[in-house]
């Protein structure tokens, strides 16, 4: 009786191994279940889900003309710090006085990509673009000016 | 067992090393920089031979204020950095902010918005799961189910990333639902997800469960009573491998998890085997929730309205939810104001990882990373 | 035909011609000499990319595959990079033993390499006691590993010095049994008279049963030899960072990495030729036809795909097992694998006593 527990937990070891053995000779003889990436060879065909958040960025339409009216919303939104907004008045033709941005600041080393601005902004002035490869040689390189210079707001956005 | 003093001025160090010399045990460092220790923790482990004396965790490596920065934070803003903690369950953990939050504001959460919820933090619970798996069987010496595990683990990221926009650290939770509607791939992809998992379930077990060298050193190893699992807090698969009923998730349910008929899990061996087939258990239980819940996300609101800013009346508030290490506990002190006086953390990886020395005495070197493993020990968890 | 036996003879009788006899001993030690560092550079070359391979297919990745055709140049740019890294030597170490060690390890390594036969009638030193040699020589190899852990006053090479210690000094005595078996069945230590002895039919089939239970014990016990997965306490990376060579670096570490490679490849030239019969090709009892088909294929083939087959196997259960524990590793070898062949050893003495074998 001993013996044959014995050889049963023999033979129940070496099957064990042997499941293991055949479960990775399979991966190794179907190449096809690689999954392998090779990444920067394959730039061209990656995808990105629109909603991926890799970068704050403001549109600007063919005239040049942005959405962002300086409310600094998405300023005060922000956990770290990432924006800030630099407003100046511009004299419209009546003589009127309107606020308006000079600059929206955009730190993005200092940004966590949390979508807390795109939800906070009024006007969909900025949104989330799905870059991803922000590495840079300086580190002033990472803090950027979101509106393209000589820009303005467009029409009807309040 | 030395006084605070005596660590700064470096004199612990001398008579942890007089009192090793008179012994004849060897003090080895295992971290802060150690392949098995999966970040930054440092173990102090006194060595008789192979034999483990005593392993004292020193903490501290990894220490970002976490809980002091939230109190500069306003209350939509302090979620994202939860995820900086448990990084591997990241979506829970902004979960248990979001429902403290929404305790303190007394508001009412859609349906719609608690389902995608529950199955995001299921999900989330899956890709941990996976992850742990891999790692732990690397600890252990094998290699290849590291990767293997990736592969279900990159499908749950993928998905996570169409809906949330983000792989790890989604941000996805905001106080009162979440941050946008699901993708309309979403439950597709999860059905085929659901279809990939079944299928390679059962490598898992192929590969690592049934292997008999896995099964010893697995064991009888790392034997941590129902009794001490309470004593040190242990919490989660931890605790319930030792046949402490704590699942919060049916204990004290969010959510729509007392609609969900699924089952805790729990092992009585108290060793590091029920620890582990408690996990491999669980990702099973949370596959049968979210085929409860994939095909019947009802319609209606993702987010409840909010005010522009929030403010939490004054008075202490306490959420707890299950992340996939243990019990997380928020506790929100609020003085009324925009931003909250006190935020405390209830870690799961701490308490667990505080019974590691009572588990580790007595066995070999090569079992206290097999423990380490089971006890699925996050760093940043730890430490905040 | 070109064979390594022609080419060989063609060598020396030129040789014989042009110089005189000393002068022709000495030269031909010298070519023999760099033929060994070629092949030892060669081999090292080939299984560290073949290795990579195996785990990287195992492991659904596609493994190195950016220097060279497919990769195949890797090995090639990774042993560039360690012969320029710096050689440290730690501050508390001993100097003469750190640095002695890995030529330790390595010289045992070439060593080894003379009684092997590669092809037919092709063998650096044809001595009577080969397989003796082998045993005697590898034994050595632990020596290596003890000085380098010891020497490198760091806690975790010396843990994992002692963890080798005694895991080779273990696992050379189910080895060397299962060793024996062949040697009872042949009556001789000559590698080329175990060779053409399995002229018939290798032994793993001529001896059936109990030599195919020593065949296992002996990869079993090669593997734990050499330290590779699921015994390789001595590195136990999870554990001991990287166990006897922690504080080696640059060309010093690509010594230790490189004899582990070579030993790989000699003990499963060493299964191959004891147990699957060298570079004998596969031959059935008296099938002539089928015989004389198989002599067709070249000796030097043979030998190197039953060590490839050999080398491949062994990285294969690398890539699938998680590591042993010392104790158990220690269970197994005093409490399993030594009774066993033991007892195997009486049954093959027996086996060979009444000719119960083909």
């Amino acid at each position: 009786m001993f013996i044959i527990n014995y050889l049963k937990e023999v033979f129940g070891a070496v099957k064990s191994l042997a499941t293991g053995l055949r479960r990775t000779m399979y991966y190794f003889t179907h190449h096809k279940e690689i999954i392998t990436q090779q990444y920067p060879d394959n730039r061209e065909t990656l995808n990105f889900p629109e909603r991926f958040k890799g970068e704050v960025v403001m549109p600007h339409d063919e005239n040049n003309e942005h959405r962002c009216t300086g409310c600094t919303a998405c300023e005060l939104a922000c956990p770290n710090g990432s924006l800030k907004v630099i407003t100046q008045f511009n004299v419209t033709a009546e003589g009127k006085k309107k606020k308006a941005i000079d600059k929206l600041v955009y730190h993005l080393e200092l940004c966590t990509m949390c979508n807390l601005c795109i939800v906070a902004c009024p006007s969909d002035a900025i949104k989330m673009a799905q870059t991803f490869e922000h590495s840079v040689y300086d580190r002033s390189e990472l803090t950027k000016i979101l509106n393209k210079p000589g820009s303005k707001i467009m029409e009807g956005v309040e | 067992m030395y006084r605070e003093n005596e660590i700064m001025d470096g004199i612990a160090d001398e008579k942890a090393r007089r009192e090793a010399d008179e012994t004849g045990d060897l003090i080895i460092n295992m971290g802060p920089q150690h392949p098995a220790t999966h970040g930054v923790l440092h173990l102090v482990v006194t060595l008789n031979g192979e034999t483990i004396k005593k392993v004292e965790p020193h903490l501290g490596y990894i220490h970002r204020s976490i809980e002091k920065m939230c109190e500069s934070l306003t209350y939509r803003q302090f979620i994202y950095v939860t995820s900086r903690m448990d990084y591997l369950s990241a979506h829970i953990n902004n979960h248990a902010c979001a429902l403290c939050v929404e305790k303190g504001l007394q508001l009412e959460i859609p349906e719609r918005a608690q389902v995608i919820r529950v199955l995001m933090d299921e999900l989330t619970r899956i890709a941990s799961h996976e992850l742990w798996w891999g790692a732990m069987a690397m600890d252990l010496g094998a290699f290849t189910p590291f990767f293997h595990a990736f592969r279900e683990r990159e499908t749950i990221n993928d998905i996570m990333e169409e809906t949330c926009g983000a792989r790890l650290t989604m941000n996805y939770m905001v106080p009162g639902g979440v941050m946008a509607d699901i993708h309309p791939n979403f439950q597709k992809r999860v059905k085929d997800f659901l279809i990939l998992y079944k299928r390679k379930i059962k490598e898992y077990d192929e590969l690592v469960t049934g292997n008999i060298i896995f099964q010893n050193r697995m064991k009888g190893v790392g034997y941590l009573s129902a009794e001490d699992a309470i004593s040190y807090g242990c919490t989660g698969p931890t605790a319930r491998g030792s046949g402490v009923s704590c699942d919060i998730r049916k204990l004290y349910p969010y959510e729509v998890y007392n609609k969900l008929s699924f089952d805790e899990i729990l092992e009585t061996e108290g060793d590091s085997f029920a620890r582990y087939m408690v996990r491999l258990r669980e990702m099973n239980e949370s596959i049968k929730i979210i085929e409860q819940l994939i095909d019947n996300i009802p319609e209606g609101d993702f987010q409840a309205k909010t005010k522009a800013v929030l403010k939490l009346p004054k008075g202490e508030f306490y959420t707890r939810v299950e992340t996939a290490r243990g019990e997380l506990g928020v506790y929100i002190v609020s003085e009324g104001g925009m931003t909250p006086y006190r935020i405390k953390f209830r870690s799961p990886g701490f308490s667990n990882l505080s019974a590691l020395d009572h588990m580790a005495r007595g066995s070999k070197l090569g079992d206290l990373v097999a423990m380490m493993g089971t006890l699925d020990l996050v760093i940043p968890d730890i430490d905040r | 035909m070109w064979s390594f036996h022609n080419i060989a003879n063609f060598v020396n009788d030129w040789l014989s011609q042009t110089f005189n006899p000393t002068l022709v001993t000495i030269i031909e030690m010298v070519i023999v000499g760099v033929c060994v560092i070629g092949l030892f550079a060669v081999l090292g070359l080939v299984l560290v990319i073949m290795e990579r391979k195996v785990s990287a297919w195992i492991q659904i990745r596609l493994g190195p595959n950016r220097v060279g055709p497919k990769g195949m140049f890797q090995s090639l740019a990774d042993t560039l990079k360690l012969l320029v890294k710096e050689g440290m030597t730690p501050s508390g170490a001993d100097k003469f033993l750190f640095n002695l060690a890995p030529y330790i390890a390595m010289m045992v390594a070439m060593l080894l390499m003379a009684p092997l036969a590669f092809a037919k009638n092709f063998q650096m030193w044809d001595m009577n006691i080969g397989v003796l040699y082998i045993t005697a020589i590898s034994s050595v190899s632990v020596i290596s590993v003890l000085i380098a852990g010891w020497s490198s006053n760091n806690k975790y090479s010396l843990m994992g010095a002692m963890r080798a210690g005694a895991q080779i000094v273990s696992y050379e005595l189910s080895a060397g049994l299962s060793i024996l078996s062949v040697i009872v069945l042949t009556g001789s230590l000559n590698i080329n008279k175990i060779v053409l002895s399995q002229a018939d039919g290798w032994w793993i089939f001529k001896g059936h049963i109990p030599v195919i239970i020593a065949f296992v014990i002996f990869i079993i016990a090669v593997t734990a030899e050499t330290n590779r997965a699921p015994f390789d306490l001595a590195e136990a990376e999870s554990e001991l960072t990287a166990g006897f060579h922690t504080e080696y670096s640059g060309m010093k570490f690509a010594l230790f990495f490189l004899a582990e490679y070579v030993n790989v490849f000699i003990v499963c030239a060493i299964g191959a030729t004891l147990f699957l019969g060298g570079w004998m090709p596969f031959h059935i009892g008296n099938w002539q036809g089928f015989n004389h088909v198989m002599d067709f294929i070249p000796s030097s083939i043979w030998f190197f795909g039953k060590t490839f087959f050999l080398i491949f196997l062994i990285m294969w259960f690398r890539w699938t097992f998680p590591r042993l524990r010392i104790d158990q590793l220690l269970n197994l070898e005093w409490k399993y694998l030594l009774p066993i062949s033991m007892f195997n050893i009486l049954l093959i003495t027996a086996m060979a006593i009444g000719g119960w074998y083909f």
